[in-house]
């Protein structure tokens, strides 16, 4: 079996060969999910808990869609107020198990906390985004809809452009595209891209002419003001006149360019509007590949989960 | 009480490591040294095939006793201290309540001859609850014994404060204990701001964090003819700008920790916080500045950066658990191994760093090297037989380490301080 970790915390330390396994079963998954009945009986019998600690309304609609497809038990909590209450995320992750839950599928406003989750638990943890740090699925969801498109990413150009730094979706997008073989441009103001990047192999630009030339598929990052210190980001207004996705921007890329976000999308300031509604961006794609993906990947871990540690 | 120590390859200054020496001790003062001794003596110590050397002097710990008694108290650091080869330590002013008037002082000298095993002595805090705003009754506190005044680990942002505080440390001898981070840059951080920070998803702060207070520090010290001891160095730019501080005559001594020579930001993989410390494990090209910076003289000392924090707060979210090591245990051999056993640093230089440097800035005169008439302040240490740090079997409360199972030379077999001996195997 090409994928046999207890675990799915994060595209930096997964081989190729895994995210490929992961990419193909989600074909699988999208096979059911175009049936008119929409019922998989894989995780029947089992408890998946999603434990979130911050605010969402797609992602975990996403999973919890990806989990009843597949005939399993959810319970959905959302904790606020991390700071005010001190159980650590281990303690919490103890209580759920007690419980019998087999799958806890964890967002977490701190990076690496979900790891810390997973390593003392026996249950299959998912990683639905820790703090900055990552957000795999989120990033699974891409590569399928970039896979879909031009079957191969060996010598794709892709270009991701917006808050580097603090976007775990881009830094997940960055680990998967580079070990299947794309090359990846970002682009965005200095003051979000983190540090020494381009020695892991990314080409750093701080226009999106340079970065968007002859690429094949352009990624753009919802802008998240509030991660973001004060005098990082200057304004939306000043944003979005460098860093907008129009049809002027997309120029010079590859004819055959694809346009991708992941949601929710701030009109006119990452995006124009009237590109979000042309053939080109695969927004809508991107949601479906979400639940085949997650349901991909609760149907591998379901083989490991409740596994002794 | 008297002690004899029969056959001591005495590591000190003005003494030759290959010359066998007996040094007399009576009632904690070193009465005589010469080659051969026949006095009784209520307790005979062989030290042949070990060297013997001034006990350690820790010019940073944070022991803790007074409100934070759940991390330390001034039993089990002095427990940590005299097997780790310590026998002064120097508190950090930032405990609850903070050392910032002269009444804690008198507290911490009065709680020290009661309980500790090693000499502690306080610094006195600059500021009023360390808090960086208001200046804190600095003469009252060094009246009372505080030997240095720290800002206790929270960089003094206020610049014309800081003038201020240089310029009126000078109607006393004592240093000016700097610790170097511009909290503007360090906010939210916890890591160093370099690729471990972009692989980790983790709030980097910069070296630049550092270098700019080191630089404004210097130069006020430069316009104030202050004395200022810049304390946890970890910085390429700091080494830098205080060699040339040096070299143009400022009155300036460094520290930097064992940990910031010889662990990197790599000893965070995994989220290890174990190994968040504060200022945070830099890069390799920081470490080498660092050993360069040993080896030239630029640092003139090494403290431990004793921080201990409870388990609890490390088991815990990244962003969550405390900064901190538990270092006093296990500084003096992973430093000897590192400089020594490599051949970087002498072991009469890596004593200097120690020992001998740290009295001198803190005019401690009667310690830091072996000498009549000085306090018996001794550690024998065993430098050829290698052991394994394991943090679960430190005296601290903070019974962890980045170290753990690293291998490391010179154990402390014997300590020497306050008329006691420890012996330790």
């Amino acid at each position: 079996m090409a994928y046999s970790r207890k675990d799915f915390i994060s595209l930096f330390d997964i081989s190729a060969e895994e995210i490929t396994y992961i990419l193909e079963t989600a074909e699988t998954m999208k096979y059911v999910l175009s049936q008119k009945n929409k019922k998989a009986p894989y995780l029947q019998g089992k408890s998946v808990i999603i434990l979130f600690y911050e605010k969402s309304v797609r992602a975990k609609l996403s999973y919890e869609l990806a989990a009843q497809y597949l005939s399993a038990n959810i319970v959905d909590i959302t904790v606020s107020k991390i700071s005010d209450q001190y159980e650590t995320i281990n303690d919490m992750g103890r209580t759920i198990e007690q419980m019998g839950g087999d799958f806890i599928i964890c967002r977490h406003p701190m990076s690496g906390s979900t790891r810390f989750l997973a390593e003392n638990v026996h249950a299959s943890v998912i990683n639905a985004g820790d703090g900055i740090n990552e957000d795999p699925s989120q990033s699974l969801l891409d590569l399928v809809t970039i896979k879909n498109q031009k079957g191969d990413f060996k010598g794709l150009k892709v270009a991701i452009i917006g808050d580097v730094a603090h976007s775990r979706v881009t830094r997940s997008n960055i680990w998967g595209l580079l070990k299947l073989g794309a090359e990846v441009c970002v682009a965005g103001p200095p003051t979000m891209i983190p540090s020494g990047i381009e020695n892991l192999g990314v080409k750093v630009f701080y226009n999106i002419n340079d970065a968007i030339k002859d690429a094949d598929v352009v990624m753009t990052m919802r802008l998240d003001t509030e991660k973001s210190s004060k005098s990082r980001f200057i304004s939306l207004d000043e944003y979005q006149s460098f860093f907008k996705i129009d049809e002027n921007a997309l120029q010079n890329a590859k004819k055959d360019v694809i346009v991708m976000h992941p949601g929710p999308v701030n009109r006119g300031i990452e995006i124009s509007s009237q590109l979000i509604d042309d053939k080109r961006c695969l927004f809508d794609d991107q949601i479906t590949n979400g639940v085949a993906v997650r349901m991909a990947l609760l149907y591998i871990l379901s083989n490991k989960a409740g596994a002794v540690l | 009480m008297t002690i004899l120590i029969k056959n001591a390859s005495i590591v000190s200054k003005d003494f030759n490591v290959d010359e066998k020496f007996d040094i007399y001790i009576k009632d904690s003062v070193i009465e005589d040294i010469a080659y051969d001794i026949n006095t009784e003596a209520e307790e005979v110590i062989d030290a042949n095939g070990f060297l013997v050397m001034p006990g350690c002097i820790d010019m940073y710990s944070k022991i803790c006793e007074s409100g934070y008694e759940n991390k330390n108290n001034i039993i089990t650091i002095s427990q940590s201290a005299t097997s780790g080869g310590y026998t002064t330590i120097i508190s950090a002013p930032n405990s609850q309540p903070v050392i910032d008037n002269k009444t804690v002082v008198e507290y911490v000298f009065k709680k020290t001859i009661e309980q500790a095993d090693v000499n502690i002595f306080p610094y006195g805090s600059m500021t009023i609850g360390c808090e960086g705003t208001e200046v804190a009754e600095i003469g009252e506190m060094i009246k009372a014994g505080a030997i240095g005044l720290s800002d206790g680990a929270y960089s003094i942002l206020d610049t014309e404060l800081m003038r201020n505080i240089f310029l009126y440390s000078k109607m006393f001898d004592v240093p000016v204990i700097t610790f170097c981070e511009d909290r503007n840059l360090s906010r939210n951080g916890v890591v160093n701001d370099g690729i471990m920070a972009t692989k980790m998803g983790l709030i980097g702060i910069p070296n630049v964090a550092e270098d700019i207070i080191v630089s404004r520090n210097l130069l006020l010290a430069k316009s104030t003819e202050a004395r200022i001891h810049i304390t946890h160095i970890t910085t390429k730019g700091a080494v830098d700008l205080i060699r040339q501080g040096k070299e143009d005559g400022i009155n300036v001594t460094a520290d930097t920790c064992a940990h910031y020579f010889t662990l990197s930001e790599k000893a965070l993989e995994g989220y290890n916080t174990f190994a968040k410390v504060s200022p945070p494990l830099r890069t390799e090209e920081d470490i080498q500045a660092i050993i360069e910076g040993l080896k030239d003289g630029t640092i003139d000392a090494i403290a431990t950066g004793h921080t201990p924090a409870s388990i609890e707060r490390k088991i815990t979210e990244f962003d969550n658990a405390a900064f901190g090591i538990s270092s006093l245990e296990v500084s003096f051999p992973v430093s000897y191994t590192e400089l020594v056993e490599k051949g970087i640093l002498s072991v009469n230089e890596f004593i200097d760093k120690m020992s001998y440097n740290p009295s001198k800035i803190l005019g401690l005169n009667k310690k830091g090297c072996i000498k009549k008439g000085n306090d018996a302040d001794i550690i024998i240490v065993d430098t050829k037989k290698e052991f394994e740090i394991q943090g679960k079997n430190f005296f601290s409360r903070a019974k962890y380490s980045p170290y753990d199972n690293k291998k490391v030379k010179g154990k402390i077999v014997v300590t020497i301080v306050k008329n006691k001996v420890f012996h330790f195997n």
